[in-house]
């Protein structure tokens, strides 16, 4: 099982993205924005980070990367793509997730160990969960609040497209509480908290991220 | 002030609009340079007149001024800082003082580098882009040494906390460490922020960089090889920060003075995280001879270090310099301290691989010049020469002050000033209040406003973190090696006493890292103090080397390096002199480190150390009488190292679940942050004076929990620690308690909302505004 983690100018948790994938099981891959080489991989993870500096927009240029152009391909026939952070903020102006992230609303960077609980445990990247688990991972980022206009909203939450809920503490101003979302067959899920940051007992508040790695691999056999 | 054309052929605006050429300068010795308010004494442009056997060119005077500046040359410092030199030779350090940051072994093959450096003055000028590139600048010294930046920590001083300026200050100089380090991708592992009305005015941002890399991957700041290249790479040169170490941060600031924001540099943290990963495939490809990091002074430090720490030769055609600002004059170009940039010596073989590297990253990559036979460094502009100079004499050689000193007039009365008259509290319901007090102090209270805006996570190797005592990174994944910093400093000990207070500070960030069960290796400084053209702060200064460099004798640590700023004064009112002390210790096995939290009840409580009645410069006198007198609590760096081998070892064997050391507000404070971490409380008696037992800062002292009392005392007293049992931790939950019998019973639900609530009542809360999503600023997709 080989699953590709993006390296763009700018990203940051590319290396924990590849460690989490590593202690998943997996065979991480890394991959370059600027070339068109997807490597064969199974899977791709977008990492956190501030992609060209958080210029333009966050997440703005780097959706219009190469390599994102076919991994918007790729996930348009099935293959499952996790954006955390700067990477759900990629996927969002890639058109492959719905709604923005925008400056939190306290204006403040802010870094906490976070509650959250698993709206949808049948996505790729979330069935190792169980429907409504609380788990806790941190959260960090100074443009995480999640918005879309109100009736996109409603036909969002309508259609199941939550896939995480802040709980016990909405961080940045999010609307509805959605720190995640997931495409309409559940193969893409992007989420601004960092799952990866939470695979090792020693350095994260849990092992409570390690299952959207594990999770994906059950996804890519079964596909 | 006006110059008129009419100037042109006999003043110094002639230097502004013809271009001033060695050639020309040789030809017009009588002409008048400006060199006064380039920040130049008339003995030291004298001394350049001297070196050169003319007057210098605009450029080179603009060279020599920024490079003679305080900040670069230490002249004022220089004569005192050898002792740290002096220090007996360490197995541990690999490259000492001298090079852009030492390097410390740290076992496996491993090298260690951290710095610790002052940005306070374009701080308090620009609090956002003064912190910003403070940090900036620090990671730059680390990466140029060969290696990769891992963490960073922040020490930072601002006025009264309710002070209407401090408001000002503080909010962008956290939101600028934050926004740097947070998009260089660098986990912000600790610091410190403290409050006191002498940093009005003078604020102090203190930035740590720590990196690591293997022995074989130390670089350094040479150039040698002739015909070797010269490649500048990293951003564009603009006009920000010109004259920034001379005119900004060697001189005092005057309430009314011109306004001197042009001096202060803007960042760019997205165009350095380039420069680090390029930076490093360049050193894995073994494509560089020698590297140089532009911070203060530009290219002007850049050009002249190289050439003098290596065979002397360097030239530069300087208008092949990229530009962000096409108008700049030769000297600009110089003087410019714009952020982002490196210098690199590379072989001619080389230069290809060595830009492919630069376009992969983006980077921006210009060769500017080669090294040359012989020991001048030559600057041509559009093939006309403007700069021949001898670079060790820009560098090295350049002047050093060994400046009139005398103790302070009104120490011996501050120190008779004795805290022992104070009122003391005596009913449980005073000491209660007064507890409330140390803990809620804007000093004492919950720094979760600041650290929530730092990325602590980012590379996954955090182990520890703010408000442990030390941050603790881990540095292999195999073996589990990792390392400890801690960063203190104690500006009211070293204005009572400078040698104790300095060596206090020493002994604390040696007692953070061995609380987290780390051996103490290395230190750095950063010594932070007013003028030095007065007497009384210079032997301030003097005091606060001696007592450094004489404990670090004593405990057997090498100063590895640091750095010094001076000028921290508004008028005639100097800071508090506050050296801030940094100590590296290595941990074996990370998994084996020892956090400060209580979290299960049940355990023992147990105080390692001994308790005397010591007040002066405590945070009890300090928040309940506003007082400063007396003396420090005695140093016992004997009593330290015990301590430090019993926590080590009790944290090795598995013998402790806590432990944290006791610094400011004494007990009281070390017993409230440890419930308050995990929400567990504790039922505890206290022996003799509670008062005592409570506020004084004593040294070499340690609360711990564990679950095997009679094996923790047996191994303190075998290191000769004394071992005081206080109690029993208690359960958590809502109802958790912090009993001390006799004295109190506090809820750790009222002691969390008073320890919490101090800086967001101070400084805005966040809370209020999430939620209430204003209308209007819905996109419509």
């Amino acid at each position: 099982m080989r699953i590709g983690v993006i390296t763009f100018p700018g990203s940051l948790d590319d290396v924990d993205a590849v460690r989490a994938v590593r202690l998943a099981g997996a065979e991480p891959v890394a991959l370059w924005h600027a070339s068109h080489d997807l490597e064969d991989v199974d899977a791709v993870v977008l990492p956190g980070g501030f992609s060209y500096g958080d210029y333009l927009r966050a997440g703005a240029i780097a959706a219009r990367a190469p390599l994102v152009q076919d991994v918007v391909d790729r996930a348009r026939s099935g293959m499952p793509v996790l954006g955390i952070c700067n990477g759900f903020q990629v996927l969002c102006e890639a058109g492959l997730l719905p709604g923005a992230l925008t400056r939190n609303g306290h204006l403040h960077f802010r870094n906490r160990d976070q509650a959250l609980r698993i709206q949808r445990a049948d996505t790729a990247w979330t069935q190792d969960y169980e429907a409504g688990q609380r788990i806790v991972v941190p959260v960090k980022n100074g443009e995480g609040r999640y918005v879309a206009a109100p009736a996109d909203l409603d036909r969002i939450e309508g259609e199941g497209r939550v896939a995480v809920r802040y709980l016990e503490g909405n961080p940045n101003g999010s609307m509805r509480d959605i720190a995640g979302v997931t495409s309409e067959n559940g193969r893409v899920v992007g989420l601004m908290p960092h799952p990866e940051h939470a695979v090792e007992d020693l350095t994260g508040p849990s092992t409570d991220g390690l299952g959207f790695f594990t999770s994906v691999l059950k996804a890519v056999v079964s596909a | 002030m006006t110059q008129g054309l009419s100037d042109l052929d006999t003043g110094p605006g002639r230097l502004q609009n013809r271009l001033d050429t060695v050639e020309l300068a040789a030809s017009t010795p009588d002409d008048e340079q400006p060199y006064a308010e380039l920040g130049l004494k008339s003995d030291e442009y004298a001394r350049i007149r001297d070196i050169l056997g003319r007057r210098p060119t605009t450029a080179e005077l603009a060279m020599y001024s920024v490079m003679w500046s305080e900040h670069c040359s230490y002249k004022s410092s220089k004569v005192h800082l050898r002792r740290f030199g002096d220090l007996p030779r360490s197995a541990a350090l690999l490259v000492g003082i001298g090079e852009n940051a030492g390097v410390v072994d740290v076992g496996d093959g491993y090298a260690v580098t951290f710095k610790v450096e002052s940005h306070n003055h374009p701080s308090y000028v620009e609090p956002y882009q003064g912190a910003a590139t403070g940090v900036g600048g620090i990671v730059r010294d680390i990466l140029t040494m060969g290696a990769r930046p891992v963490a960073v920590m922040d020490s930072l001083r601002f006025g009264r906390a309710d002070a209407p300026d401090t408001a000002r200050v503080l909010p962008g100089v956290v939101a600028g460490v934050g926004g740097y380090g947070n998009c260089l991708g660098l986990p912000n592992i600790g610091g410190e922020l403290l409050f006191d009305a002498c940093y009005a005015g003078n604020p102090l941002v203190n930035a740590l960089c720590v990196g690591v890399m293997k022995h074989e991957d130390v670089r350094l700041a040479k150039a040698e090889g002739v015909g070797n290249r010269v490649i500048l790479f990293g951003a564009r040169t603009g006009g920000d920060g010109i004259g920034g170490v001379s005119v900004l941060a060697s001189e005092t600031f005057e309430a009314e003075g011109p306004a001197k924001r042009p001096s202060v540099q803007v960042g760019d943290p997205f165009t350095e995280k380039l420069l680090i990963e390029a930076c490093l495939e360049i050193f894995a490809a073994d494509l560089v001879t020698g590297i140089q990091d532009l911070g203060g002074a530009g290219l002007s430090c850049a050009t002249s270090e190289l050439a003098s720490a290596g065979t002397g030769g360097m030239h530069i055609d300087l208008d092949t310099v990229p530009l962000r600002d096409s108008t700049l004059t030769p000297a600009e170009i110089l003087m410019s301290e714009s952020q982002e940039r490196m210098c690199a010596i590379v072989e001619p073989d080389k230069v290809d691989a060595f830009l492919a590297v630069c376009r992969r990253w983006d980077v921006l990559a210009t060769v500017i010049g080669e090294v040359t036979d012989g020991d001048r460094l030559t600057v041509d502009w559009h093939g006309e020469r403007i700069v021949d100079v001898p670079p060790r004499t820009v560098a090295h050689e350049g002047p050093v002050y060994d400046r009139p000193m005398r103790r302070p007039a009104d120490l011996d009365d501050l120190q008779a000033d004795d805290p022992a008259a104070l009122p003391r509290p005596t009913t449980p319901e005073e000491l209660a209040a007064h507890w409330l007090a140390v803990l809620s102090s804007p000093d004492g209270a919950d720094k979760t406003w600041v650290t929530e805006q730092y990325d602590r996570y980012v590379r996954g190797n955090t182990v520890a973190a703010g408000p442990d005592d030390a941050g603790v990174v881990r540095i292999d994944e195999e073996t589990s090696r990792g390392i400890a910093l801690s960063l203190d400093g104690n500006g009211r000990y070293a204005r009572l006493d400078p040698y104790t207070g300095t060596q206090l500070n020493l002994a604390e960030a040696y007692r953070n890292v061995a609380v987290s069960g780390a051996r103490p290796l290395a230190v750095t400084n950063c010594l932070n103090f007013g003028s030095p053209e007065e007497p009384e702060v210079m032997w301030q200064f003097a005091e606060a080397v001696r007592g450094l460099a004489d404990a670090c004798r004593d405990l057997g640590l090498p100063v590895t390096g640091g750095n010094v700023s001076l000028y921290n004064q508004t008028g005639d009112v100097a800071i508090n002199p506050t050296p801030v002390i940094g100590v590296l210790g290595v941990h074996e096995d990370v998994r084996t480190r020892v956090s400060t939290g209580w979290r299960t009840a049940g355990e023992t409580v147990l105080l390692l150390g001994v308790t005397r009645p010591e007040f002066g410069g405590s945070a009890w006198a300090s928040v309940v009488h506003g007082h400063l007198g007396g003396r420090p609590p005695a140093v016992d760096l004997e009593a330290e190292r015990s301590l430090g081998q019993v926590l080590a070892a009790l944290g090795r064997e598995g013998l402790v679940t806590s432990a944290h050391d006791l610094a400011d507000g004494g007990l009281a404070q070390a017993l409230a942050e440890s419930a308050l971490r995990h929400g567990v409380g504790a039922r505890l008696r206290l022996d003799g004076d509670p008062f005592t037992a409570l506020f004084s800062e004593s040294t070499a002292r340690a609360v711990v929990t564990t679950t095997d009392p009679e094996a923790v005392r047996a191994t303190a007293e075998w290191a000769g620690v004394l071992v005081t049992e206080l109690g029993t931790t208690g359960g958590g939950g809502p109802d958790a308690v912090l009993a001390v019998e006799g004295v109190a019973e506090l809820p750790l639900a009222g002691l969390r909302a008073a320890w919490g609530a101090t800086l967001p009542a101070l400084f805005g809360t966040p809370e209020a505004t999430v939620g209430s999503v204003p209308a209007g600023t819905v996109p419509t997709s």
